[in-house]
């Protein structure tokens, strides 16, 4: 009897996800801690126990609450990049993207904070406003050009890159390559914290972004899965043609969901740049990992977007906690590592569940196979 | 002006090579989104070679050594691509994505590890390898013509030949196209997408090699190849998958991106007070156009991207 119900428990699509995702993990971890003992032995266990770690690192509950805010601050924004992967990839685009888009969001953020002296509820609207643009100049060309939407993606994030650190130049700082601070040229730019900080040993990065980004989540899946324009996105990411058959607008509903998709990942940038944690650096040569990592965060999460704030949240986790590894011996980019590990480990999935029904159906027919044997007796 | 076709030569070596990897992987129906972080690895190999090398050495010497560890870095490195996508039936674009951020992180941990194991207070990503670099180098006049350049061309007229003129491009691209048709004659679908994407890790690795080398004599690993891997997808399909088309479209984006290297030689250019940066985004923003107006009749090998399932008709 105990059998039976574990066997269905098993079965559940829910529970194969979640299944598969902490192998991801726990590999994703143990050749990271291979990569650690090759480098150097000695370290490797506390490393990785730090990586594990985190904000747990510090004894005192006051620094830990407060670095455990720090965390979740950065989660915020990786968790609408992962959202702006999943909801791509649900109707059927890659959304490799997410990295330019949240580049340009930080640009339209901090130049309407810095530059213009705006408000921050207009910071936000104009980063997700700017980098929903950006996004749907890959949706257009892959709807009337038949671009791919990866490469499109990648080529936007280099000019985005590129454009935003000429638009922020005009807001540098004059002695560091860093844009000027919110605090000191614009505080009515800062997000409001509305007490939040004070719950985490008055961390004051910590602001209503978190809140509004698990809000977020829960809209995209109603969105998705209780909508009839949900429905019809996802239909036309299943078959373009048979879409356009029953009626629907393929090319316009790939344009929405790149817009959709673009506006998340913006978004996500104003949420981070505008709690004032960290300044642009102009003389940046390489896109932030921030919208590389929801990509991870996204298929760890199984791609439901409740699935996604816990992954999001893990991949956030692992990546702070690479800050604690001993830097005589190892350097942060351990997690960026071990992040892309889980990645590649996400693409054995769907074989994982095949092969883990097949295994099951096996292990029934086995058992039945028995069972017609002792009847037989 | 020489300069500038310098600059153009080399870095249409690099395109032509990648690009070319890709035509490998794609024609065997294996979508190879990767090659950004092959080149990356490849890059890595030939770099490390090039630093512990002594440049006392014979040129040809370092020559081969330095080809032989990007190239089998590379290939290494392309087999997670091959396990994953014709073994495993994986997503090739989720795989290809993940072997690009993969290759970057483990260059600039293994980097960083081997430069703090020399001295603790070293924790930069770059590796330079200032004098060995110069076994590549062969002054013509003014002109500074590099061994790699003799290489690209090599290899696309290798690839011309191998593809359309032997019995394994015939298989190779039939797999590509219709892999259920191929399997029916006896060719071993799984096989041929191996050799497909190995290929594309060869030339991938040796075209990563290149751009580290080209015009510079570090390198920071913290910046990959800067979407060089993409600019070569890119070239592949402004070159409809076809090797001499790949050879010009390359020549076309080599231009572009050398001008961001050379543009204040020019006083006709630098009267025009465009910033730098835009120099730098041009050759991304020729892609999309570019794509934009070839794209639409695509010649991609119809089975790109489909893992092979012998049981589908």
């Amino acid at each position: 009897m105990n059998n039976e119900k574990k066997r269905s428990l098993l079965r559940n699509g829910a529970v194969q996800t979640l299944l598969a995702s902490l192998v991801c993990i726990v590999l994703g971890l143990l050749i990271g801690y291979v990569v650690l003992l090759i480098i150097n032995p000695s370290g490797a266990g506390q490393a990785i126990l730090n990586i594990i770690k985190n904000f747990m690192y510090y004894p005192s509950p006051i620094k830990a609450m407060q670095y455990f805010g720090s965390t979740l601050v950065k989660t915020a924004p990786l968790l609408l990049c992962a959202l702006s992967v999943l909801f791509a990839y649900k109707v059927g685009l890659f959304n490799i993207g997410a990295a330019g888009q949240y580049v340009a969001g930080a640009g339209a953020s901090l130049y309407f904070a810095l530059g213009l002296h705006m408000p921050w509820y207009v910071c936000v609207l104009a980063a997700v406003v700017v980098a929903a643009l950006l996004a749907m100049i890959s949706g257009a060309l892959k709807a009337y050009f038949n671009v791919n939407e990866v490469i499109s993606c990648i080529m936007l994030n280099w000019i985005a890159l590129y454009t935003v650190n000429m638009l922020l130049n005009n807001v540098k700082d004059a002695s560091s390559p860093y844009t000027e601070t919110l605090s000191s040229t614009n505080p009515g730019a800062m997000l409001p914290s509305m007490g939040l900080g004070a719950l985490f040993a008055n961390n004051k990065y910590v602001t209503i972004a978190l809140p509004l980004s698990v809000v977020a989540a829960i809209l995209v899946w109603i969105l998705l899965e209780k909508t009839k324009l949900g429905f019809e996105l996802k239909a036309t990411g299943l078959n373009k043609q048979a879409a356009k058959y029953c009626g629907m607008r393929e090319k316009y509903n790939t344009i929405l969901t790149m817009a959709i998709a673009g506006g998340l990942a913006g978004m996500g940038a104003a949420f981070y740049y505008l709690t004032g944690m960290e300044q642009w650096a102009v003389t940046q040569t390489s896109v932030p990992g921030m919208g590389f990592n929801g990509i991870a965060a996204a298929f760890l999460g199984g791609l439901h977007p409740i699935g996604t704030v816990f992954a999001s949240y893990f991949i956030q986790h692992i990546t702070s906690g690479g800050a604690y590894v001993d830097k005589s011996m190892y350097c942060a980019q351990i997690s960026d590592l071990i992040s892309a590990l889980i990645i590649y480990l996400c693409g054995f999935v769907f074989f994982f569940k095949i092969w883990l029904n097949r295994m099951l159906d096996r292990r029934d027919e086995k058992r039945a196979a028995d069972k017609g044997k002792g009847g037989g007796k | 002006m020489l300069l500038l076709l310098q600059y153009t030569l080399i870095f249409a070596s690099v395109l032509v090579l990648v690009a070319l990897g890709g035509c490998f992987s794609e024609h065997s129906g294996v979508i190879n989104i990767g090659l950004e972080g092959i080149m990356v690895m490849g890059a890595l190999g030939g770099a490390l070679m090039l630093r512990f090398l002594s440049p006392q050495l014979p040129r040809i010497v370092i020559i081969v050594l330095v080809i032989l560890a990007s190239v089998a870095v590379g290939m290494v490195y392309s087999l997670l691509l091959a396990v994953a996508a014709v073994n495993f039936n994986a997503d090739q674009t989720l795989v290809g994505t993940a072997l690009n951020l993969l290759g970057t992180a483990a260059a600039v941990v293994i980097v960083r590890a081997i430069n703090m194991a020399e001295d603790v207070n070293n924790v930069s990503s770059t590796i330079s390898y200032i004098q060995t670099k110069k076994a590549f180098l062969v002054r013509i006049g003014k002109f500074e013509m590099n061994w790699f350049m003799v290489i690209a061309v090599a290899a696309l007229v290798i690839s011309y030949v191998v593809l359309y003129h032997t019995k394994f491009g015939l298989r190779l691209r039939a797999c590509g196209e219709h892999p259920q048709a191929a399997d029916s004659v006896g060719i071993n679908v799984y096989k041929m997408r191996y050799a497909g994407v190995l290929i594309s890790g060869f030339l991938g690795g040796l075209g990563g090699i290149v751009y580290i080398t080209a015009g510079v004599s570090e390198w920071k690993f913290e910046n990959g190849v800067a979407g060089f891997g993409f600019l070569a997808l890119a070239v592949m399909i402004f070159g409809a998958w076809k090797p001499v088309n790949i050879g010009l479209a390359a020549l076309l984006f080599g231009m572009f991106r050398a001008l961001s290297n050379v543009y204040t030689g020019f006083p006709f250019l630098v009267s025009l007070k465009i910033p730098s940066t835009v120099y730098n985004m041009l050759p991304y923003i020729i892609s999309l156009i570019v794509l934009a107006f070839t794209s639409k009749r695509s010649k991609a090998p119809k089975a790109e991207g489909i893992p092979y399932d012998k049981g589908q008709r």
